[in-house]
């Protein structure tokens, strides 16, 4: 008999063909395999037992890197093959084919790395079909070496040998090479003149030993290296890069190593070991190796493995570099990460002492991933490289969408279908090379699915850079989403669902419907419909972003509405940062109510009690003061909880606001008594936990709705998601809550897109 | 949602961004439309019997009447003049109507009206003709002020934003942001120990000072409302260019950092009164900034930055550790966008 299976999904470029021939032939079955621009299609013929053996195995065995979306089989005439044989592939073999992620070494390309009998023993660009470049290297599709950039380099017999026999691992590896007829590796200096060196991997660990710090470039740009144990060459990098506290995150070389900077789950060594070899956060070891400099005051430590063949080089067993480095994307401030060997030379003069490069090109940048474990599984913080462009599967597809993200951590989507791209991390949007980045992001996209896009949608902040680029766009129909709204669709869309929900989106700084800014709200989210019912007061910003950046300033702002402004004196030696005319200034205009922008948002009232707790009054990063009130609390899920006050905010009527004034005079009270601040930290979080269930009852009581989703960046907070998932779960409640995509800004435009889609739908 | 507009003004309206162009463009350009008026200059540039003139017209209102280093009876003369002068004209004559509230007091509206002549005498111009009119009391705020004024053009008048070319090089009289901290600590009641004044100054000398040097500006604007940022917007906006800034030669007084980092402001978005942006071709760059520092409205010039070929349409600030941000007028009063 003869069957015929069209596949669709990622199924080019990673092995797929070659596996469908090795099955096929261990099976005895004739017939053929192509690609197309939809997928994949298999002919198999023989005796009925082999064609049912086959289909039964093609979604079990198919290759670690491809994913099968679909499956359609039929039976059709016999044809009367008796060998199988892969096809040309069908012309214009793009549309509908996905693009597979960047993927780390494999085990067999890591074991002939380190053979001295294999021909590509220590060679730096050793890959095969189921590792190495993809994403950051193609150009356009069909996914072809031309298409690539490997199409500078011509193989050399023996690598086109392995490139044309599908009994190979090599079989249509578009970025095979080897050390005869493929990329490169060479060091330069600061100046980006040439060092010659016999082995330029030696060359660059003998410098990274004598406390050099090293631009070497990667998969999806360069990273900046240095011995993670030196403290003075750390702060040496710190001051190059004007970066003060933001941390640094870590490569080492295998698991072992990692337990001894970390405490490590099961969980967490499957993620850091997985073929994405993301940045994982993980508990910091006192006293382990990397010094306090990579991550100043943080209780965690961002830590990957290596995950192309130059890392494994540069950390190997032997000659390797022996201790931690530390890995961070090699960029100016916050923009982009530097790609090009170029721009590396010019933008990181003054910053790397020396610069291993190759001749390689990076198409695409991609940064390191970041992720974390919580509530027991892996989530997102930052997705991009080994994760992009893989697509989150929507609960509902129409014409293709453009969504262009929020301001920081920017990220943009493209729907195609049911299929939503999210693109790599973007970043900052107010720099000017981040914005460009996101037009190139944007038109690159486009390209590679081969999209037009009929709908653009964006924030509703009218001077998110996002949103102005959204504007500009006149050629597309747009569309506006409210930022907590997006939040709560981006979780619903990435759990397939569609349902009427209860939304706790929990941030720092978002746009709301009345033209203030919003962060500390419980939506009913019902598709493109969106209600408040409930929210955080909302606090004066002393300041405005300076008062975000300042988190004394939130402190004042906190003692202001809880009638406690007199502790001011008191409470000034905890804030190093603040000068005393200052803050009483500010203290005299919150008095005299000086209109002064509020703000409902969540990471606020983290901002303000890190300061009142002297944990924090100062932040360098994004989120820097949440994180340290989060890591400095003494977490214990029976702590009591401070008094709150739910009240409407007309009588009788919604939204309920959540007052925190007589939370704050409690706390006060309590530090008074003596209380620790890692104790007040742990009942301020008790206190958030407690008000966001009994705003979910409540909701649930007016709405009858028992789905909860969660959005936002405080969810990040390890504390209030597992243990706000736990109590709704256990009263009852079904929650959801980001973990393919982040629940910060990055995770903005899945949301808008989906909003796009319902808005249409 | 996006397209969704209020039907009533809100203060944002007047704010000076981009909520009040499109106010005016939609309500006023729209049925007003002429050659003149769709020039869209702070002047309108006439031919009247052969003469070349410039026409403008303001609205003062200022809350303090009186503040450090003016009043709006000083305000009021200064920035119709200003408008004139950067139009490239020399400011002849101007009007003057005041709207006075019941109770207001006369001793002050002395005041004022002495720094209406002694400023007007100070800029070489004649007030020739005017209009007073008072309102009940509680439906005005105190005094209103509005002036007009006629300048006569000179051959060489600026061309506007669209004749920038890359290269060209930008300047500016001082230090930003003087008179929009001083009125937001006086409003906020925010102490200034230092003595920090308005710059609120007549410019008509300082650009004769420029063109007596043989300086022909390709670009001249006043940053009032709306700040030295909105200037470099309009000048990117209005031409193919980009506009390049760096933010070490940008003049900023101590004083108005502080208030700017109290408040959380940016001195970039501060309202300037005795300030004028001059974007010259290179080769007449250093004979510009010799006559500016040469002039008392002077004595702090800067070149600022550069007109680029990159980036077309938008203004980059190059910042003190070599970062490139970009600089846009907010649409309304800032709201934050950081996390
Ligand atoms: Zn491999
Ligand atoms: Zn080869």
């Amino acid at each position: 008999m003869r069957r015929r299976f069209e596949v669709a999904g990622i199924v080019q470029g990673v092995g797929f063909r070659p596996f469908v021939y090795r099955l096929a032939t261990r099976l005895g079955l004739g017939g053929h395999v192509f690609n197309h621009e939809a997928g994949v299609t298999i002919e198999v013929e023989g005796d009925a037992a082999a064609v049912d053996a086959f289909a039964a195995a093609l979604r079990p065995e198919a290759p670690p890197l491809s994913r099968i979306d679909e499956v359609r089989a039929v039976d059709v005439a016999d044809a009367g093959e008796r060998a199988f044989r892969i096809a040309p592939s069908a012309a214009h073999a793009r549309a509908a084919t996905l693009i597979s992620p960047d993927v780390a070494v494999c085990d067999d390309c890591r074991r002939e790395l380190f053979d001295p009998a294999d021909r590509r023993h220590r060679y730096p660009f050793i890959n095969c079909v189921n590792c190495g470049p993809r994403y950051t290297i193609i150009a356009d599709l069909p996914y072809d070496r031309p298409k690539t950039t490997m199409r500078a380099f011509t193989m050399c017999p023996a690598c086109q040998a392995e490139y044309d026999d599908p009994r190979t691992r090599r079989f249509h590896a578009q970025p095979n090479a080897c050390p005869a007829c493929g990329p490169r590796l060479a060091l330069e200096d600061a100046a980006g003149r040439p060092l010659p060196a016999a082995d330029p991997v030696a060359a660059a660990v003998a410098r990274l030993v004598a406390g050099a710090i090293l631009a070497v470039k990667g998969l999806g740009g360069f990273h900046l290296a240095c011995d993670a144990a030196l403290a003075a060459v750390v702060a040496e990098l710190r001051r190059r890069k004007h970066r003060d506290e933001k941390p640094f995150a870590v490569m080492v070389r295998d698991l072992e190593a990692v337990a001894a900077l970390a405490a490590v789950s099961d969980a967490e060594a499957r993620l850091l070991t997985s073929p994405e070899r993301p940045i994982v956060l993980l508990a910091r070891r006192a006293g382990g190796p990397s010094c306090d400099e990579v991550a100043p005051g943080n209780r965690r430590v961002g830590v990957m493995l290596p995950y192309t063949p130059l890392h494994h080089l540069l950390l190997a067993d032997a000659g390797g570099f022996p201790g931690p480095l530390v890995m961070t994307s090699a960029n100016p401030s916050d923009e982009p990460i530097v790609r090009d060997n170029d721009e590396a030379r010019w933008r990181l003069r003054g910053i790397a002492d020396a610069f291993l490069v190759h001749d390689r090109d990076i198409l695409v940048r991609a940064d390191d991933s970041v992720l974390h474990v919580a509530a027991g599984m892996p989530r997102q913080v930052r997705r991009s490289r080994g994760f992009v462009p893989v697509p989150v599967r929507l609960p509902r597809g129409g014409p293709p969408v453009l969504a262009v993200g929020g301001e920081l951590k920017n990220t943009i989507c493209l729907t195609r279908g049911r299929d939503a791209f999210l693109s790599q991390h973007i970043g900052d949007l107010e720099n000017a090379p981040t914005a460009a980045f996101l037009e190139e992001i944007a038109a690159h996209l486009q390209r590679v699915l081969d999209l037009r896009p009929e709908v653009v949608v964006h924030d509703l902040h009218p001077d998110y850079h996002a949103t102005r680029y959204a504007l500009h766009r006149t050629d597309l129909t747009r569309l506006a989403v409210q930022h907590h709204h997006a939040h709560v669709l981006a979780c619903l869309a990435e759990h397939g669902r569609e349902a009427p929900c209860i939304g706790l989106a929990l941030d720092g700084t978002g746009y709301g419907l009345d033209d203030t800014i919003w962060g500390g709200e419980v939506l009913v989210v019902d598709g493109t419909a969106m209600q408040r019912a409930a929210h955080f007061r909302a606090l004066p910003l002393p300041g405005g972003e300076q008062a975000i950046r300042e988190p004394w300033r939130m402190a004042l702002a906190l003692l202001h509405v809880a009638g406690a402004a007199d502790r001011l004196e008191q409470l000034l030696p905890r804030w190093p940062h603040a000068e005393a005319r200052t803050a009483r200034t500010l203290r005299d205009l919150l008095a005299r109510a000086h209109p002064f922008p509020r703000s409902s948002g969540l990471g606020r009232l983290f901002d303000a009690v890190a300061a009142l707790l002297g944990i924090r009054d100062l932040a360098t990063f994004e989120g820097q003061a949440a994180m340290a009130l989060e890591q400095a609390a003494a977490w214990d899920p029976a702590v009591p909880p401070y008094p709150i006050d739910l009240v409407p905010a007309a009588p009788g009527g919604t939204p309920l606001v959540v007052d925190p004034a007589a939370m704050a005079r409690a706390l006060l009270d309590d530090l008074d008594a003596g209380a620790t601040p890692a104790r007040a930290a742990a009942r301020f979080h008790a206190t958030i936990v407690a008000t966001l269930v009994t705003l979910a009852q409540r909701t649930r009581a007016d709405t009858s709705l028992r789905l909860v989703a969660l959005g936002g960046g405080v969810f990040q907070n390890r504390i209030l998601l597992e243990t706000i998932s736990a109590r709704l779960t256990a009263d009852g409640f079904e929650v959801l809550a980001p973990a393919q995509v982040p629940a910060n800004d990055g995770g903005l435009a899945l949301g808008q897109a989906y909003f796009a889609l319902l808005s249409l739908g | 949602m996006a397209e969704s507009r209020s039907r009533t003004i809100s203060l944002g309206h007047g704010s000076g961004g981009l909520l009040t162009h499109d106010l005016v463009h939609e309500v006023f350009g729209a049925r007003l439309a002429n050659p003149v008026l769709d020039g869209g200059g702070d002047s309108a540039l006439l031919e009247v019997g052969g003469a070349r003139i410039a026409f403008t017209t303001d609205s003062f209102v200022v809350s303090p009447l009186v503040f450090p280093g003016g009043d709006i009876g000083k305000l009021a003369v200064c920035g119709t003049v200003n408008d004139l002068a950067v139009a490239g004209a020399v400011p002849r004559f101007l009007s003057l109507a005041v709207v006075l509230e019941e109770g207001f007091d006369r001793d002050l509206l002395e005041r004022i009206a002495d720094s209406i002549a002694h400023t007007a005498a100070a800029a070489e111009v004649l007030v020739v003709t005017g209009d007073t009119k008072v309102v009940e009391k509680g439906k005005g705020d105190g005094v209103y002020l509005n002036t007009a004024g006629v300048g006569l053009l000179r051959p060489a008048a600026p061309g506007g934003a669209a004749s920038a070319r890359p290269g060209d090089v930008v300047l500016v009289n001082g230090p930003c942001g003087d008179h929009g901290a001083v009125i937001v600590s006086a409003r906020s009641g925010i102490e200034l120990s230092s003595g920090l004044q308005s710059d609120c100054a007549p410019l008509g000398g300082l650009v004769a000072a420029l063109y007596d040097a043989g300086v022909t500006p390709r670009f001249m604007r006043d940053p009032t409302r709306g700040g030295t940022a909105g200037v470099l917007a309009e000048l990117a906006r209005g031409g193919a260019c980009g506009v390049e800034v760096d933010e070490t030669s940008l003049p900023v007084r101590d004083e108005v950092r502080g208030v700017c980092e109290l408040l959380g402001m940016d001195p970039l978005f501060l309202a300037n009164e005795g300030k004028v942006i001059v974007v010259v071709p290179p080769e007449q760059a250093a004979a510009a900034l010799a006559a500016l520092r040469g002039h008392p409205h002077g004595t702090a010039a800067a070149a600022i930055g550069a007109i680029t070929a990159a980036h077309p349409g938008q203004v980059v600030l190059r910042t003190r550790y070599g970062g490139q941000r970009l600089i846009d007028m907010p649409v309304s009063d800032p709201l934050p966008r950081i996390c």
